[in-house]
């Protein structure tokens, strides 16, 4: 018997689930992403954590106050120096340390030249994301000088481990100085060019110009910081509001765009590497003379009581929780990792756009994995 | 803006680019910060902060400055670090002074966190320049710092 098939709607899509990630390269390490799709329209966007999940904060707990910075160098790679402040900034304000004037603009020189690395390399990565290979190698190419310049003076290139609870490891090495002012005369001539090649480009507007637009109001409910904030006009520069190490002595400008799509994201990252720029050319030829270091113990311990401290890192604010009991461990430590709130809005602003703008939007919040899982 | 005047600025902005990209084509081998790394070892030479590994420095007369205080083991968040020590009698003075027996290090858990370094009293171990530590067997990455029938220079005091 012959059966009949009759298609009442032949034009009906189903929903579907497609993994992206671990291993996929706009995920830039191991995150997975669930995504209901219908079409290439997406519905809705599963983050699923734990790949990397090293539980940071809890080795925190057995360690020593010395021995926890050189973990978070491992939490958001790309911003370690400024990771590694955060939780010495902490533990001086409960020793009520002050530190040395020459500490505190050493830190924020180096702070300042991490953040144009991880904003370089966020410009490359987000120039091969959209589908341009070329930028990528030339913010490799600039970064290179940066990398070395952290190589002479902290013996390492990302996970650095420079600063110690009351000032830094060992004092800046001779060299460091001209390095710096001969890498600020090289990317300043080179920053322009990063404008020409991508900015202007008219595949890349129409790939990001209108794509995955955040509000002020969600940005706020969804806790979202940094330069993803500030692409859609909310004020959140911590270095501005509660200003730490030397950043109450530096003229910059808190750079605010209000479409908060992709392109406006874009333009504040671009824009902050001009910032600081002009941050260390004003600190960089008057480095105060004095003691790199305040002595300390050998273990340290605070007093009773619960200290956080905050600071902006290339992606946003990190808050620094230490509940203390008067041991030499920390009874708690935690984490306000800047990327966890970021990738928190990411189901909300990608749903209703197309598969490819996801890749554009994920790009543009800079996430990086290993801060989110800890 | 009209159709062709999209078009017409679609294809400035792509050239645009290309002045960028083709100047390089020509400025190319000013600009090159590669280094042909496996051939170029004779002549690489990292900084001298540069961290590496752990080492502990000989001196002609096969003797190190590691008093075995311990003061590394206990800085190292990771345990890489293990001393064998034992007290031995001096012929000198007639004492028992603290001798190491082996000073191991377990670099496939170093962090290179430089904390046993800053610690160091008598700095007995600093960073060498090594950074080729590829192995087939993890076991190998365990090292014994001090040389075999070394002794403590008679200048470091405990």
């Amino acid at each position: 018997m012959q059966q009949e098939y009759i298609v009442k709607d032949p034009f009906k899509t189903e929903e579907y689930m497609i993994n992206m990630g671990p291993q996929h390269p706009a995920t830039h390490g191991v995150l997975r992403l669930v995504l209901t799709i219908d079409g290439e329209i997406i519905k809705k966007v599963e983050p699923d954590l734990g790949y990397i999940h090293r539980s940071i904060e809890k080795m925190c707990e057995y360690d020593t106050y010395q021995q926890i910075v050189h973990l978070t160098d491992r939490m958001d790679y790309l911003s370690s120096h400024i990771n590694n402040e955060a939780v010495c900034l902490t533990v001086e304000k409960a020793l009520e340390l002050e530190v040395p004037e020459r500490v505190k603009v050493i830190r924020t020189i180096i702070g300042e030249l991490t953040r144009l690395a991880s904003h370089q390399l966020w410009w490359g990565v987000f120039g091969m994301d959209i589908g341009g290979l070329t930028t990528y190698f030339y913010a490799f190419r600039d970064r290179e000088m940066i990398n070395d310049i952290f190589e002479e003076t902290c013996g390492a290139r990302l996970t650095m481990n420079y600063n110690v609870p009351g000032g830094l490891m060992f004092d800046i090495h001779p060299n460091f100085v001209n390095r710096t002012k001969a890498f600020i005369k090289h990317f300043k001539t080179k920053l322009p060019e990063y404008d020409q090649l991508l900015t202007g480009n008219i595949i890349f507007e129409k790939r990001t110009k209108g794509v995955g637009v955040i509000s002020k109001e969600d940005a706020i409910s969804f806790g979202v910081t940094g330069p993803t904030a500030r692409g859609s006009g909310l004020v959140s520069d911590i270095r501005k509001s509660h200003p730490y190490s030397a950043y109450d002595r530096v003229n910059f400008n808190e750079v605010l765009f209000t479409e908060g799509d992709t392109w406006s994201r874009y333009k504040v990252r671009i824009q902050e590497m001009w910032e600081s720029i002009s941050i260390i050319e004003q600190l960089i030829d008057n480095i105060p003379e004095g003691d790199f270091k305040v002595p300390t113990k050998a273990v340290i311990k605070l007093p009773k009581g619960e200290f956080y401290q905050r600071v902006e890192t290339a992606r946003g604010e990190l808050g620094v929780y230490i509940n203390s009991d008067g041991n030499k461990n920390p009874y708690r430590l935690k984490f306000r990792s800047p990327g966890f709130s970021n990738l928190s809005i990411l189901d909300h602003v990608a749903r209703g756009s197309k598969l490819g703008d996801l890749v554009a939007i994920m790009a543009s919040f800079d996430l990086v994995i290993p801060d989110i899982d800890r | 803006m009209s159709y062709f005047g999209d078009i017409v600025h679609g294809i400035g902005s792509l050239l645009n680019g290309m002045k960028v990209t083709s100047k390089y084509l020509f400025l190319a081998p000013k600009e090159i910060i590669t280094q042909y790394y496996p051939d170029n070892r004779d002549t690489l030479k990292m900084f001298d902060r540069f961290r590496g590994e752990v080492i502990m420095p000989h001196d002609a007369e096969n003797m190190h400055r590691c008093t075995g205080c311990q003061s590394c083991e206990i800085a190292c968040p990771n345990g890489s670090i293990e001393i064998v020590w034992d007290r031995v009698v001096n012929e000198e003075t007639g004492k028992k002074v603290k001798v190491i027996d082996k000073h191991i290090y377990h670099l496939s858990m170093c962090t290179m966190c430089g904390l046993c370094i800053q610690a160091c009293p008598t700095e007995a171990i600093v960073w060498g320049q090594n950074f080729e530590n590829s192995v087939t067997d993890r076991t190998q990455l365990t090292k014994v710092l001090n040389k075999p029938g070394s002794k403590v220079h008679p200048d470091v005091k405990e």
